[in-house]
């Protein structure tokens, strides 16, 4: 390995050094503040390191890893949404754990394995990444292990993941048969010359697909979802929903983009199913819910099937729409669980959609937050959400996938009716029933609230003027 | 720039209330007033401004155009213009505006700030709907005045407030979503062909498209517009809307809403396909009518005072998309004149609606009665608008469907006789809202009080431009006739034998309109 190989690794290492560092900080036992402060500073660090790399770029370290624009930037939005679910996590676990410091060093470690599967371009890599983020992940989940729901949770979450880990790897071999290879560009040279796929392949593509769509949690692979949501503590929710997610989106967009998986009419038919039973599905489930946590992981399942139809054409519109979408869906999810998170207390989170009446009247700003968030995951004007919809739709139909076009919007109609009840609940009545009592660290508190306003700001300038980030997208490549 | 400050003093003045109105709930109320006062004026000005040369250049309807890039990548800029028909409207949202701070003065009393601001935000939406000459930013604009519409409905509404509200957003927000979808398209069709990808209406304008794909295309945007028009397989949102929003909401929604919806047929849907919408024509006339006859009867039938006035939007709506299709200057004046009568005539019906309301604490015509002689002020008021509303000679409505007729009678006999029947209904279900509120057995034991001053004052404005549009609407058809102009020419082939008429047709108009006044 070559100086440069380590400098362009920089965000990497950082990661897994803050982990081990966190450790010792732990072990000589330090207060929670201070732990959290540490783990917040370092976090900080290893966002700025991106900047550092990017005159390297494109880089790659063979065989495993490449660091291009695209990754990198996923790589950004990873760490900055752990950045957030760390500035959250203080307020929320500092009422309900005596020292909960481990959870530091777990989300740490779930950054990492999240960013190795943004930079991962072989299946080892992925496989790696992926176990990493999803180890940490099962740990993190059950972490309030007096709740009960938090280890059904844990347990759903460990059995369903470790299925679709083997389902993965079983389809992953199946395609190193057919093809000699585990590194995407490989692969690819192998199908160059084939017009249908073979079997064997399509078998082990489908394999992966089914352990990938477990991890995307987009139908049918989607039992998990809610209940996972819903048990896990609000913070980590946050962070299944955008970190987890997002890295593996990635690494699943890289594959396809490579091998040029699009031109094979099977895969196109399967994705498009996926792609139309998650809008429908995931919106229409949401519809009944009465849990907040619930409505948003339904709505998740939703998004990522609007994401897929950005990901189908795989032209350079769909690789802008994708970046921009994950943006905008990392935004808004991390505000909205970001305002579950400050208004849970001590015994349960605030999940349950009646304990949202008359916010607006007691907490104007939570609620203004709240509801802009809401309306950008419905993605109306004025807010990111609808620029990133709106890209969406036209990577869609410059491909001509005027159908799956169509049932987005439907879709996203049935999308509006659940974000719009909340925000009416919101509205609603005069007396909040969350009660009026002091945080335990007013601080904090105030901080957490700063910097959601921030992302509410960042949501709305985004939704006015999306040029900064657009042309910043423009040189991403895939190939 | 006036184009930009017009929407900046409504964003800003909004935004200003919300924050001031923590503090004083008057001071919100004066700065919306005053914000809207403002913009008002300087539209006049500027109205008075350019009648003077409108028509010199008839070839040009533009007036005013202000362009500056917003998100270049996509070519999506921040574009606004005008001409007579965007001109008119816009004195009318900001008319309308006034009144609606005006009527809501004492009957708002809680979150007064935030209703200010939603308020503003709602004629900020619609002066950029009437501007935006970017696809994408009209899109922008159409949708940014359904949130607080929705907030307007949902938290000062009546009773079934919330149910109204949502139906509302549903059914706006997906026939938006299919315009957005037909937007993309044409960008897409537009940038294929030239290799230039912009939503820019003026370029957009002439795209060669394949009558199929038009077809689909033009359904994209005519479903968003007759939806809020509305016609009437898609008019269900209307009736509860308008019955649960309060007072002022009720006036922008019939007043300026609906109007958006026949300026974006107007604007985009004949220039942008003309072939598609003269293939639409008949069914759309067809519809046009169906909406008149069938919303008058409804209207009879209705008990709730709102509901009742709601009704007869849609039968007059039902006008406007028969004359927009009759593609012929005389009808599409009458339309013109018809969108401005209407808001001005139902305006008012909704504002004493409201005003008995806060009196009575009821909708119900059944529980009213004999008001007249507690409320004689009103109760004449009230007959003015009811004349004006059945089409009484004198008053604008009068010219607007007398128009309209005329001209469709040249595209279609059948429709327009039964068409005119409407006129019929619309006597009686008027006459009936007068006989059930005013006239009849009083049962009420409590007094009520008349008009007060400042009730007073927004009736005024109201009756005085309702009989001026009546008797002179004269500077109305000047204003809009380059437009109209346009508009005709790209439809030559229902036209040829009306060349010559077309020279003419000023005189004409203002001939016709004498003799039926000597009637």
């Amino acid at each position: 390995m070559s100086g440069n190989d380590f400098f362009a690794l920089t965000p990497l290492l950082l990661l897994a050094g803050s982990s081990v560092l966190i450790m010792l900080l732990i072990a000589i036992k330090l207060s929670h503040r201070v732990i959290q402060l540490s783990s917040l500073f370092l976090f900080a660090v290893a966002f700025s390191s991106l900047f550092f790399i990017q005159k390297l770029l494109p880089y790659h370290i063979e065989p495993l890893l490449i660091m291009d624009g695209f990754s990198v930037f996923i790589m950004g939005l990873i760490i900055f949404s752990s950045l957030v679910v760390n500035i959250l996590s203080y307020i929320y676990f500092e009422e309900k754990e005596d020292s909960p410091k481990e959870y530091y060093v777990l989300l740490f470690l779930c950054t990492l394995g999240a960013c190795v599967l943004a930079v991962s371009k072989h299946f080892i890599s992925l496989f790696l990444g992926l176990e990493i983020l999803t180890v940490g992940l099962y740990a993190l989940i059950a972490y309030l292990r007096e709740r009960h729901h938090n280890i059904e949770a844990g347990i759903k979450y460990l059995v369903l993941a470790a299925f679709s880990s083997a389902f993965l790897l079983f389809g992953m071999a199946l395609i190193y048969l057919q093809t000699g290879s585990m590194e995407f560009s490989m692969i690819a040279r192998s199908l160059t010359s084939l017009q249908s796929l073979s079997p064997l392949f399509l078998t082990g593509l489908g394999m992966m697909l089914v352990g990938v769509g477990f991890k995307l949690a987009v139908v049918p692979f989607h039992m998990w979802t809610a209940d996972v949501y819903q048990g896990a503590p609000a913070p980590v929710t946050a962070f299944i929903a955008t970190a987890s997610k997002g890295g593996v989106f990635a690494v699943l967009f890289r594959f396809f983009i490579m091998i040029d998986g699009f031109r094979f009419k099977v895969v196109m038919l399967i994705l498009i199913g996926i792609a139309i039973a998650s809008m429908i599905i995931g919106n229409l489930l949401a519809v009944q819910q009465k849990n907040v946590k619930r409505i948003l992981a339904y709505s998740s399942i939703a998004h990522l099937g609007y994401l897929l139809v950005a990901f189908m054409p795989g032209s350079m519109m769909s690789i802008k729409a994708v970046s921009f979408y994950l943006i905008a869906y990392f935004m808004t999810t991390l505000t909205a669980f970001g305002i579950v998170t400050i208004l849970s207390n001590k015994e349960t989170d605030a999940e349950d959609i009646e304990s949202y009446k008359a916010l607006f009247w007691q907490h104007p700003v939570l609620a203004c937050i709240f509801s802009s968030s809401l309306l950008s995951l419905a993605g109306i004007p004025l807010t990111v959400g609808f620029v990133g919809k709106f890209y969406i739709l036209a990577a869609g139909l410059q491909a001509g996938l005027w159908v799956t076009a169509l049932i987005l919007v439907i879709s996203s109609v049935i999308g509006l009716y659940y974000y719009l009840r909340i925000i009416t609940i919101m509205f609603a009545g005069q007396k909040s029933i969350l009660s009026e009592e002091k945080k335990a660290n007013p601080f904090f508190y105030r901080v957490s609230i700063i910097a959601l306003s921030v992302l509410t700001l960042l949501i709305i300038w985004l939704g006015v003027y999306p040029s900064v980030v657009i042309s910043f997208m423009e040189y991403f490549r895939l190939k | 720039m006036i184009l930009v400050y017009l929407i900046g003093i409504l964003m800003g003045g909004g935004l200003l209330a919300l924050m001031l109105g923590q503090w004083n709930k008057n001071l919100s109320r004066w700065i919306a007033l005053c914000a809207l006062s403002t913009g008002f004026i300087a539209l006049l000005f500027f109205w008075i401004d350019q009648y003077r040369t409108i028509n010199i250049h008839l070839s040009n309807p533009w007036m005013i155009d202000y362009r500056h890039d917003w998100i270049p990548l996509f070519g999506i800029s921040f574009h606004l213009g005008i001409d007579g028909l965007s001109l008119l409207l816009l004195v009318l949202t900001f008319f309308l505006g006034i009144l609606a701070v005006l009527c809501s003065w004492n009957d708002v009393k809680e979150r007064v700030g935030f209703y200010y601001f939603n308020l503003l935000w709602i004629l900020a939406g619609i002066s950029g709907v009437f501007m935006a000459m970017d696809l994408f930013l009209f899109y922008f604009f159409w949708e940014m005045m359904l949130i607080p519409m929705y907030f307007l409905i949902g938290i000062w509404g009546s009773e079934n407030r919330v149910y109204a509200a949502y139906k509302f957003f549903i059914f706006t927000q997906a026939s938006g979503l299919l315009m957005l979808l037909a937007i993309i398209g044409l960008y897409f069709i537009h940038g294929r062909n030239t290799g230039i990808y912009t939503f820019n209406y003026f370029e957009l304008l002439g795209t060669a498209i394949s009558p199929g794909i038009a077809f689909w295309l033009m359904l994209g945007f005519m479903i968003a517009f007759v939806v809020k028009l509305p016609i009437v397989p898609f008019h269900t949102w209307l009736p509860d809307a308008h019955s649960e929003a309060p007072t002022a909401g009720s006036l922008i929604l019939a007043g300026l809403l609906l109007k958006t919806g026949a300026y974006g047929i107007l604007r985009f849907v004949l220039p942008l396909f003309p072939q598609a919408a003269r293939e639409l024509a008949p069914w759309a006339m067809l519809f046009g009518v169906i909406g008149i006859i069938y919303g008058a009867i409804l209207a009879y039938s209705q008990t709730d005072l709102k509901r009742l006035v709601a009704y007869t939007s849609v039968s007059h709506m039902g006008f406007v998309i028969l004359g927009i299709f009759a593609f012929n200057e005389l009808a599409l004046q009458g339309v013109v004149m018809q969108l401005v009568t209407h808001a001005i005539s139902t305006g008012a019906l909704f504002i004493m609606a409201g005003m008995l309301k806060e009196r009575l604490h009821t909708r119900d015509i059944n529980h009213m009665g004999g008001l007249w002689t507690e409320m004689p002020q009103m109760g004449a008021i009230a007959m003015l608008f009811a004349m004006a509303s059945l089409g009484l000679p004198g008053l604008g409505n009068f010219i607007a469907e007398f128009l309209i007729l005329v001209g469709a009678f040249k595209a279609n006999v059948l429709l327009t006789i039964i068409a005119t029947i409407g006129l019929i209904f619309s006597a009686i279900y008027s006459l009936r809202i007068v006989q059930k509120v005013f006239l009849g057995p009083s049962e009420r034991q409590d007094p009520v009080h008349d008009f007060s001053f400042r009730e007073i004052m927004v009736m005024a404005a109201l009756t005085l431009s309702i009989v001026w549009l009546g008797l002179y609407p004269q500077p109305v058809i000047n204003t809009v006739k380059p437009m109209i102009n346009k508009l005709e020419y790209i439809f030559p082939i229902e036209n040829k034998n009306t060349q010559k008429e077309n020279h003419q047709a000023t005189p004409l108009n203002a001939h016709q309109y004498r003799v039926k006044k000597q009637e």
